[in-house]
């Protein structure tokens, strides 16, 4: 099993600026919300992607899975999500609501942002008027007050994704799925995005499990970093992150966040070779 | 299967990244573009002369070789042939008993034109919808679309009179056979154009496909379904003119006055109808490239100017 969850002592929301009445609610227990048993994928044609995979996350827990392309990762969370099913062994989930952010922000470009963010409260035939207020909440807290009206195609890679963001943040989901959200972006605005979304998680402490390819980004946002091997995609590693949250984008330069992110790197290489 | 896919728009739902537009709202949360990305628009020549001179340009051109051919080669016992260009407004187009019966065609022929249009966007668009939705349909309806376009109407127009008749109904027929195609193929290459993330994103939430239809592939089809309209309005108007040659029961339309004017080597009166014919043609043409980017300009590059 593994460690239990990191603390999330940080400061109070009113410090961390996010004093959103949605996000203040009380934080339960950590449960069990998702759990791989054994899990195996073999496509049809006869390659497979994973084998064998035992992981399980907490609420309150932001796992991240590290490891080479095409070695199953984004294939844990379309069985997470339903989107595909495993072939072998189990897999429980807990929870009513996950959010999906894609690796594109797979915004519609004849929508507004605002009717972007609206969409999925849509599709879960949300009444209009909480569907707009919850809408509206999340496009403050991911700072894209004032682009309401904008089309896609007048934003950033960076703000397009904020709007994916935001858009699943509107159902309130018990846990995210992310994959490779960031991977196209460039370097700064990435780092960005990372402050957020980490901000995000020290208030809503929703469950998550990040697919990436960046140790940094792991190591930054996560309570635990799993890494994985090459296909067959099956798990080498955890690595607990105790850093408190929420966490200085300086931390990246001190010396136990370089330490823990050579740890990972180095089971990675070798997992990979 | 899809392969003969007449859209001019490939419409790729991803937007295009850099525009102008964000550097004027609100601070950016980050990088917002500049407007220094050029788009592929800046690639080739600028500005608005650069693309409206040369049309006029081409346009003198043809004029000044029509009156070369007019009183140049032609003697004037031949001019008929090719009237000078003047001749055609001040005999013709200036002659209100001519312009009454070239008006009055051209009602019924644009009549003909627009109804079967109508009927052609309709049923093209419920093919394409059908198709979209199960992969057997699409199988087993695809190549009749393709066969349809293969079939030279002409071949049939004998059939169709021997049917419906040779009024009206049968020259409607022939406009919806002749621009029944575009409308299939081009819709249902935009229903198709939908990414799998997108696509994914719908189902997550457990979507019925009603609800896909009409929020996610419909919307995103628009372009190409314009783009097919404004092919199908042109060949709408073939359509109208060809069943005007054939079934002349009834009142005359454009075809059967232009007919009517090479029998009796009314030359004027025939160029008069031939440009009223072209010109109803841009103008239908026009129309829908208008409509498409009044509908989906905002978020798509409409083709066309």
């Amino acid at each position: 099993m593994p460690a239990a969850p990191a603390g999330i002592a940080g400061p109070s929301l009113e410090e961390l600026g996010l004093t959103d009445p949605t996000i203040g609610r009380s934080i339960p227990p950590p449960r069990v919300i998702l759990r791989f048993t054994g899990t195996g994928m073999t496509f049809p044609g006869g390659t497979t992607a994973l084998e064998d995979v035992d992981l399980t996350i907490r609420s309150g827990e932001f796992v991240s899975v590290v490891g080479p392309s095409g070695c199953g990762k984004s294939t844990l969370l379309r069985i997470a999500s339903g989107l595909e099913e495993a072939t072998a062994g189990q897999t429980w989930l807990d929870i009513q609501r996950i959010g999906y952010v894609f690796q594109d922000a797979t915004l519609l470009p004849w929508r507004t942002v605002q009717e972007n963010v609206e969409l999925l409260a849509e599709l879960e035939h949300i009444p209009k008027a909480e569907r707009t207020r919850r809408a509206n909440e999340a496009i403050k807290l991911v700072g894209l007050e004032g682009f309401e009206g904008h089309l896609p195609k007048m934003l950033s890679g960076g703000m397009k994704m904020r709007t994916s963001l935001a858009r699943s943040l509107t159902l309130n989901p018990e846990l995210f799925l992310f994959d490779e959200p960031f991977g196209a972006l460039d370097e700064i605005t990435r780092e960005r995005l990372n402050d957020e979304l980490m901000r995000l998680f020290a208030a809503q402490h929703f469950g998550a499990l990040f697919i990436t390819h960046s140790v940094q980004e792991a190591v930054y946002l996560s309570t635990r970093v799993v890494v994985m091997s090459g296909r067959p995609g099956h798990i080498l590693d955890e690595f607990p992150v105790d850093f408190p949250y929420p966490r200085h984008p300086d931390m990246r330069f001190t010396g136990e966040f370089a330490e823990l992110s050579g740890k990972v790197s180095r089971a990675l290489r070798e997992g990979h070779s | 299967m899809t392969a003969t896919v007449t859209a001019a728009t490939a419409s790729s739902v991803a937007a295009n990244a850099a525009s102008p537009g964000a550097a004027a709202g609100p601070s950016a949360p980050d990088a917002a573009p500049t407007g220094g990305a050029t788009g592929p628009a800046k690639a080739r020549g600028t500005g608005k002369a650069f693309r409206i001179v040369p049309p006029f340009v081409v346009a003198g051109l043809i004029v000044a070789l029509w009156y070369l051919v007019s009183y140049g080669l032609l003697d004037a016992s031949r001019r008929f042939l090719l009237p000078p260009l003047h001749s055609i407004f001040t005999d013709a187009f200036m002659n209100a008993d001519t312009m009454g019966d070239i008006g009055l065609s051209l009602g019924r022929t644009a009549f003909v034109t627009l109804t079967g249009l109508a009927i052609a966007i309709v049923l093209g668009i419920a093919w394409a919808v059908a198709m979209s939705q199960a992969r057997w349909l699409e199988t087993s309806l695809f190549p009749y679309a393709v066969v349809l376009q293969c079939i030279p109407v002409l071949a049939l127009v004998p059939l169709i009179g021997f049917w419906f008749g040779f009024g009206y109904p049968a020259r409607i027929i022939v406009c919806i056979m002749i621009s029944l195609f575009p409308m299939v193929s081009n819709t249902l290459f935009g229903l198709q154009s939908v990414g799998k993330a997108e696509l994914e994103l719908f189902k997550l939430h457990g979507t019925r496909r009603a609800v896909i239809l009409k929020k996610l592939q419909f919307p995103a089809a628009l372009p190409a379904i314009f783009a097919g309209m404004r092919i199908s309005a042109g060949l709408s108007v073939v359509g109208a003119i060809v069943g005007d040659f054939f079934f002349r029961r009834g009142d005359p339309g454009l075809g059967a006055l232009i007919s009517t004017y090479q029998s009796r080597v009314q030359s004027v009166e025939l160029f008069a109808a031939i440009f009223t014919a072209a010109l109803f043609g841009v103008v239908i043409f026009m129309f829908f490239g208008w409509l498409g980017r009044r509908v989906v300009g905002k978020w798509h590059d409409f083709g066309g100017r």
